[in-house]
């Protein structure tokens, strides 16, 4: 059954389910590297997930770059380390709260939307009909989404990063007076390429990820209506637990550069 | 259903030495999914410029028997062979080959929906760019189109379309590559009797046109009747009646009867 959830409840279906993903992983880096690849519909994912997320990121990161900054003020102050919030603001936006929030979000939007979309051609016969006219449905489908999606999405990142990061200085602005050349140069003092780089590393697996399992649940839906909705729904739980677990990772790995 | 003269199936005649070798040879076909089995044994032949006509009831295995011609399905025993090769054992690209030489009309015409009807009829053609022969990509665009009569909606998208207006669409993406063989998966159903008799003369047009072999499924019998050459009636995963409409509506096997009530 790959468009339920059960796999998060039982042990075999787990297996099972993250063996097709390898498989279907592996057949995405086998038709990535066969020429031709379909650039025209690769721009025009990429338009799509780009450009058609922008207002949607850009919202959200100005809001948590706000809220964050309101709601950590304080604590600073009782500590006397007013000064240093631009530094901690940066880092932890630029560090974590970017990415990830990005990432949800476009888990929310974009996975779903590929896993709607797909299922959609997939239970009204399009995949099929493109299969049997002789064409590859799975290089003009999925590895441009996918595609679309990983180089898109710390794009995406660096925008968040940066409304996020003009979020917070409003804030210091409004209640400390601090101006804007003072918490630019604080902010970008504290961050260092040991930032921007794992983080932006990071971001591509996250994009990588999202496409992954939208393009997987949609590629895979089960016929009728209920399908394409299983598709999307899943899609976006599969690819929202999957980012946690990726951050995980990849906060231990740069943890180990770190301390070197 | 009254049709004019001039559009009756190609007056074939079933004479042993003049058909020539099968485009379609199915030797004992065997598929099931789970224990479920669908076809038990199943033959059949596919001669050039023949309609051949397969009628089942509901859940018979129709689809699934188009399905396995083209690889949509594995089957599981038997042998299959399409244009000469045995279709389970080709590679990617050798398979890819043989398919755009068999169109394929899906139940529910499977235009791409994100595309306008030009964009759906470039789709196979810009991607098998030896099929254009030297000629020009609109030229051909347009002349698939006038053919099913349609070439008036070159900018629509498929959503503007109607039912049966989407079928010919369907039909005309599949003529552009000029394929030998056309499998017609039940392409009357869900449309009212004019638009169906509609498609039903445009099959005939398109077949005297381009010279293709058809296999068309179906359960309509009045479809059957003006469009066959020859019958076969699945029934129990076999091809259970053979022979020309006429042949089998006076056939005295219940099974085969049940058919033409
Ligand atoms: N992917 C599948 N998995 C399991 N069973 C299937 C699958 N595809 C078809 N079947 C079963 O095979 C049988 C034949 O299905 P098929 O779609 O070929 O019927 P059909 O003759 O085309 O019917 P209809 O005239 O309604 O289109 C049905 O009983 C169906 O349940
Ligand atoms: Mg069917």
């Amino acid at each position: 059954m790959p468009t339920s959830l059960n796999f998060i409840t039982n042990g075999k279906a787990f297996f099972d389910e993250t063996g097709r993903i390898s498989l279907f992983a592996a057949r995405f880096f086998r038709e990535v590297v066969k020429p031709p690849l379909e650039w025209r519909e690769l721009l025009k994912q990429c338009y799509v997930v780009g450009y058609q997320s922008l207002l949607l990121v850009g919202v959200t990161g100005f809001i948590i770059g706000l809220v964050f900054d309101i709601q950590t003020r304080p604590t600073m102050i009782d500590f006397g380390a007013e000064g240093y919030m631009p530094a901690m603001v940066s880092i932890a936006i630029v560090r974590e709260i970017g990415p990830i929030i990005t990432a949800l979000i476009c888990a929310g939007k974009i996975g779903s939307s590929i896993g709607a979309e797909l299922g959609s051609m997939k239970v009204t016969e399009q995949i099929d009909a493109m299969e049997v006219s002789g064409t590859n449905p799975f290089k003009f489908l999925v590895v441009t989404r996918i595609l679309a999606v990983t180089l898109m999405l710390p794009l995406l990142v660096i925008m968040a990063d940066t409304v996020g990061l003009f979020g917070a200085f409003l804030v210091e602005n409004l209640k400390g007076d601090v101006t804007f050349s003072l918490y630019f140069n604080k902010v970008f003092n504290n961050i260092v390429f040991g930032d921007l780089i794992p983080s932006t590393l990071k971001s591509f697996f996250f994009g990588f990820a999202i496409g992954l399992i939208g393009c997987y649940k949609g590629y895979n839906a089960e016929k009728g209506t209920a399908g394409v909705g299983a598709a999307a729904n899943v899609a976006v739980v599969i690819a929202s637990l999957l980012l946690f677990v990726l951050d995980l990772i990849a906060v231990l790995v740069t943890d180990i550069f770190y301390d070197l | 259903m009254q049709t004019s003269p001039q559009i009756q199936a190609n007056p074939l005649i079933f004479n042993e030495k003049e058909r020539g070798a099968p485009l379609i040879e199915i030797r004992d076909l065997h598929k099931a999914f789970g224990n479920h089995h669908v076809l038990n044994g199943f033959n059949m032949d596919l001669f050039e410029r023949e309609n051949l006509v397969i009628v089942g009831k509901s859940g018979s295995g129709k689809s699934v028997l188009l399905k396995c011609i083209v690889r949509l399905e594995e089957y599981d025993s038997g042998s299959l062979k399409v244009l000469g090769s045995n279709i389970s054992e080709l590679g990617q690209d050798e398979l890819d080959r043989i398919r755009s030489d068999v169109g394929f009309l899906f139940q529910g015409s499977a235009l791409y929906d994100s595309m306008t009807v030009r964009e759906n009829l470039q789709f196979p053609l810009r991607r098998h760019a030896d099929r254009m022969r030297g000629e020009d990509e609109e030229k051909l665009i347009l002349s698939a189109l006038e053919s099913v009569g349609l070439a008036h909606t070159l900018e629509l998208m498929p959503e503007e379309l109607s039912g049966g207006m989407k079928r010919r669409v369907a039909l005309a993406r599949t003529l552009i590559l000029r394929p030998k063989i056309i499998l017609y998966d039940e392409p009357t159903s869900g449309l009212d009797p004019i638009t169906s008799k509609e498609i039903i003369e445009l099959i005939l047009k398109v077949q005297h046109q381009y010279d293709t072999a058809s296999l068309i499924i179906t359960h309509d019998m009045d479809c059957a009747r003006v469009i066959s050459n020859r019958m076969i009636i699945l029934v129990d995963g076999i091809n259970y009646g053979e022979g020309t409409y006429q042949e089998l509506a006076g056939s005295s096997e219940p099974k085969i009867r049940a058919f033409f009530k």
